[in-house]
């Protein structure tokens, strides 16, 4: 099994991913689900650099959104200021809320923000090879994330521990559980952080490009536990990633993120499929996705031309304008938000800020 | 990389270091007094006339700072560079050596580490009888593991780059690729290496002194003045305290320009 | 790992031959006769015959030093070559002594280092950090007897809160014991203790930027905790590796202290049989202090097996 474009859209009916493709199709009239993450105007800045800006989003239970963009476009910055995980010096403000907690993220005590990670919000990392302790057994790294917030008992949460190591599809989880990190292969010790993060039902999991560090005969196996696990909990997910087909793959709705901006955002079909800004444009262009799918053989794949800037350096207005063949005076404003249908979710769940949106060279 | 940027580390300990060698440059040529017995009081606390004050024996305590700090030079100059010219020989041999050999040569090395520099001067001085050169040479052999050790990791990394396996492949013997590529590429870590051994050297003169096993009496060293105040400490304290400031400062300032260094020729290291 | 762990000790065994092999050796270098030495320029003839001809100096050295060896070993280590006072029982009272000041000195230094130098670690980037931080590198510069002058200045000749030295065992007088075991171990540890918190700055700020240590913050872990239960751990393999350096130095440290506030220590034994050209008993302090750095290495290594689960059996 593996996750290139072809298979992941053609794939077989029952693949539990694609049912949630045929979801998000559902007609907009069905009744509105709970918002379970809201993102409000959040601003990062480290010293004076500003890193992200203005980014705005929500996410409802049993969603599924991908952040997508170059690395440097602010991705895992956005993860990191959601969970409150930002590393010193690095400051956010805006607003931040999650379902059923009314107080805002963003100024919340340490004390509040560790009641609510790994209990109500929950983070898989890149990176399985370092994620765990390497001196402590996987058991009771997974049992911690237990005791931390629901049970004192430490026998009930070893063995709920080897529960959830089964659930996530390790083979003789006793064993899994007895083990330290090096004796587990890179795709298992993603299966047992997944284990951790979804262990006390969170409402909602953040996943930081889950997959990319692994080997790509596991990628597509890891994905569909995660997404299992996602739906099993009906729980949000907000999913990064720089591999569109994963996005197309995994998620329902997707953000396009570029110099720490969401520059459009939408649903997966709409907006890789027929994407609006210049820059979603050149990100489609880049993949192999289109190319693959519709293109008479082999061509070479266009690039978005020039590199993303170092952090803080990109161009007043629109972020990618110095990049953009179309970018014109008019470019070193900000563009507006330009909503693009209607979606349950908001205003912002689908759009774009684009002043030379795709398609308007011929009305202009 | 243009990430090299001067830190405050550097930049005080070059200072001090600085300041140690202006005071035995200064001596050559000044010293408020000659170092003999003066026909003034004894114990005198800083004042006018003796800026430092005189110790037990009406000797200028400010005199005897000035030259000690030719002492501490010397010490460290002869102790550093005994083992800096076979210390740094050993290593590169180490890493050039295939397999078995380095393996052999860095097991010794590990047991001569077990030999403080301290332990073998006093055994040095027990077998030929005390002095400055004595001490400085057993604490230079002592100090050889520390060379040898930090070069042959220095070195091994320089082998293994491609660059020296295409002048291999040039035809370029051991001692040419030793000359050409590996020694440029370790002194760094040599020069970081020397300072700090110098703040140890430095500390084992001022004990082997202060135990009346390093420099005899006669020669002026901070660490003999500190042995000199012994008896006269409870009314005295400055006898005490002005030369172990001296030696506080001039260790301090080795270690801080080896640590400055060393983030200043590895910026990534940064902070560690 | 018991492999491993034989290994090593095959190599400490190894290590504490080629060490005693120098140490005899660095004895034997000693231009003119050792006896004549040992007796003083002016000794006469039928002394340094007789000495020869006692100890068997005039023997090959090769059997000298099998001699010696399996004295050191069998710790039948005859007496002293101008004194005749037998050595043996000197050494294990004074290794007693010494013992007690190194691993007070030892635990005060962890008791101080451990907190103080996760501290500076947490807060490098803040003021509090940074000048704690600048105090340690100024500790490190002084060394262990100078801050024993000062503190017996101090604390014994001018305030008299102290004894100004000496040593009292304690079996016999614990109030005394403690007193004069004070002011020399803080000497001692107020050193290690800043070297020490250096090297715990830098391994917990290693460990901080450890992705593990997100993930338990992720899982709801505070800072704090965080740090205690996966950082720590993690942070003391590296501290490991140098307590076993700070061990030696300090027992080196120990040999000068010994000497600012007269305690009948290993130091003292040493100092006073270098004065008193024994140089049959320098050797054999030496080698105990040589040996006892080397299995102090050796015990460093087992630790690590412990505390870090990757290096034992199986695996890399």
């Amino acid at each position: 099994m593996t996750t290139t474009p072809d298979r992941a859209r053609g794939g077989a009916r029952n693949n539990p991913t694609e049912r949630a493709v045929t979801r998000e199709s559902a007609p907009p009239d069905a009744p509105a689900r709970e918002t379970v993450l809201t993102v409000e105007g959040l601003d990062v800045h480290a010293g004076s650099t500003r890193l992200l800006h203005d980014v705005t989003f929500s996410i409802q239970r049993g969603e599924r959104v991908g952040l997508i963009g170059e690395s440097g476009s602010g991705k895992s910055l956005t993860a990191l200021a959601v969970m409150g995980l930002l590393a010193e010096g690095v400051t956010a403000t805006g607003q931040v809320r999650l379902a059923g907690h009314d107080t805002e993220l963003l100024g919340a005590s340490e004390r509040r923000m560790s009641q609510l990670r790994g209990d109500r919000m929950a983070m898989i990392f890149q990176e399985p090879m370092t994620a765990l302790n390497p001196t402590m057994k996987v058991g009771r790294q997974v049992a911690e994330v237990l005791t931390q917030h629901r049970t004192a008992d430490r026998r009930a949460a070893a063995r709920r521990a080897v529960e959830l190591l089964g659930q996530v599809g390790l083979p003789d989880p006793r064993a899994v559980a007895r083990s330290y990190p090096h004796q587990l292969s890179g795709g298992q010790r993603q299966r047992v952080v997944a284990a951790i993060a979804l262990a006390n039902d969170p409402l909602l999991l953040v996943c930081d490009e889950p997959t990319t560090a692994l080997d790509v005969t596991v990628q597509a196996l890891v994905l569909d536990l995660i997404v299992r696990g996602v739906e099993d909990r009906d729980a949000a997910m907000l999913f990064i990633t720089h591999d569109l087909a994963v996005v197309a793959t995994v998620c329902e709705r997707v953000l396009v993120m570029y110099g720490g901006r969401i520059v459009e955002a939408g649903p997966v079909t709409e907006v890789l499929g027929d994407p609006q800004h210049r820059y979603t444009q050149g990100l489609v262009a880049a993949s192999d996705l289109e190319r693959a799918r519709t293109g008479p053989g082999r061509q070479p794949l266009d690039t978005i031309a020039g590199n993303v800037p170092p952090a803080g350096r990109f161009p007043d207005g629109c972020v990618f304008r110095n990049r953009c063949a179309f970018a014109t005076e008019v470019c070193e404003q900000v563009p507006p938000w330009t909503p693009r249908g209607r979606h349950e979710a908001g205003e912002h769940a689908s759009g774009y800020a684009c002043f030379h949106p795709v398609g308007s060279e011929t009305g202009e | 990389m243009s990430g090299r940027r001067l830190n405050a580390p550097l930049l005080i300990g070059g200072a001090l270091v600085l300041l140690v060698v202006a005071m035995a440059l200064v001596s050559y040529v000044w010293t408020p007094y000659e170092f003999k017995f003066l026909p003034v009081p004894k114990e005198q606390t800083p004042n006018a006339e003796h800026w430092l004050g005189t110790d037990r024996s009406a000797r200028d305590v400010l005199t005897q700072i000035l030259l000690g700090a030719r002492t501490t030079l010397f010490v460290g100059v002869v102790a550093v560079g005994v083992a800096a010219v076979i210390g740094v020989p050993i290593g590169i041999l180490a890493a050039m050596s295939p397999g078995g050999f380095g393996q052999f040569i860095m097991r010794g090395n590990d047991i001569l580490l077990a030999f403080p520099a301290l332990l073998l001067a006093i055994m040095f001085s027990a077998l030929y009888g005390g002095g400055t050169l004595i001490a400085m040479i057993a604490i230079g052999i002592a100090t050889i593991p520390a060379f040898a050790r930090i070069v042959r990791s220095g070195a091994l990394q320089v082998i293994n780059t491609e660059y020296v396996a295409a002048s291999r492949v040039a035809g370029h013997g051991p001692l040419a690729i030793a000359r050409k590529h590996v020694l440029p590429n370790v002194i760094g870590l040599v020069i970081v290496q020397a300072s700090v051994s110098f703040a140890i050297a430095i500390l084992a003169e001022a004990a082997l002194s202060y135990l009346g096993l390093g420099t005899p009496t006669g020669q002026p060293s901070w660490g003999r003045m500190l042995l000199e105040s012994q008896n006269v400490l409870h009314r005295s304290p400055h006898l005490a305290i002005i030369p172990g400031a001296a030696i506080a400062l001039a260790v301090l300032g080795f270690n801080l320009f080896g640590d400055g260094l060393r983030d200043y020729l590895d910026p990534k290291l940064e902070g560690r | 790992m018991l492999l491993r762990l034989a290994r090593r000790f095959l190599v400490l065994l190894v290590s504490l031959a080629v060490a005693s092999v120098l140490v005899f050796a660095f004895m034997q270098v000693l231009p003119g006769d050792p006896a004549r030495v040992a007796l003083g320029m002016n000794s006469s003839d039928e002394a340094v015959a007789q000495l020869r001809e006692q100890f068997g100096l005039d023997r090959p050295l090769l059997v000298q030093y099998a001699d010696w060896l399996g004295g050191v070993v069998t710790l039948d280590l005859g007496v002293e070559w101008v004194s005749k006072a037998p050595i043996a029982p000197q050494l294990v009272d004074r290794l007693a002594v010494t013992g007690w000041l190194v691993i007070t000195a030892m635990v005060l230094a962890l008791v101080i280092a451990l907190p103080v130098g996760t501290w500076m670690a947490v807060r490098h980037r803040h003021a509090d950090g940074v000048l704690l931080s600048a105090i340690s590198q100024v500790g490190v510069a002084v060394p262990a007897f100078l801050a024993g002058i000062i503190l017996i200045t101090y604390f014994a000749k001018r305030w008299q809160w102290f004894p100004s030295g000496g040593w009292v065992p304690p079996a016999e007088d614990p109030v005394q014991f403690l007193l004069r075991l004070a002011l020399p171990a803080i000497s001692l540890a107020l050193v290690q203790a800043s070297m020490l918190a250096r090297y715990v700055r830098s391994a917990v700020l290693e460990v901080l930027r450890e992705d593990y240590l997100r993930t338990a913050r992720a899982k709801g872990l505070r800072p704090m905790q965080a740090l205690t239960r996966h950082g720590l751990r993690n942070a003391a393999v590296p501290i490991v590796t140098v307590l076993g350096l700070q061990l030696a130095t300090l027992l080196i440290g120990a040999v000068v202290v010994e000497r600012v506030f007269v305690i009948p220590g290993l130091g003292s034994f040493l100092l006073d049989s270098v004065a008193a050209r024994e140089l049959i008993t320098v050797q054999t302090i030496v080698m105990v202090l040589v040996a006892a750095v080397l299995i102090i290495n050796f015990l460093v290594d087992t630790v690590y097996l412990l505390i870090d689960p990757r290096l034992r059996v199986g695996h890399r």
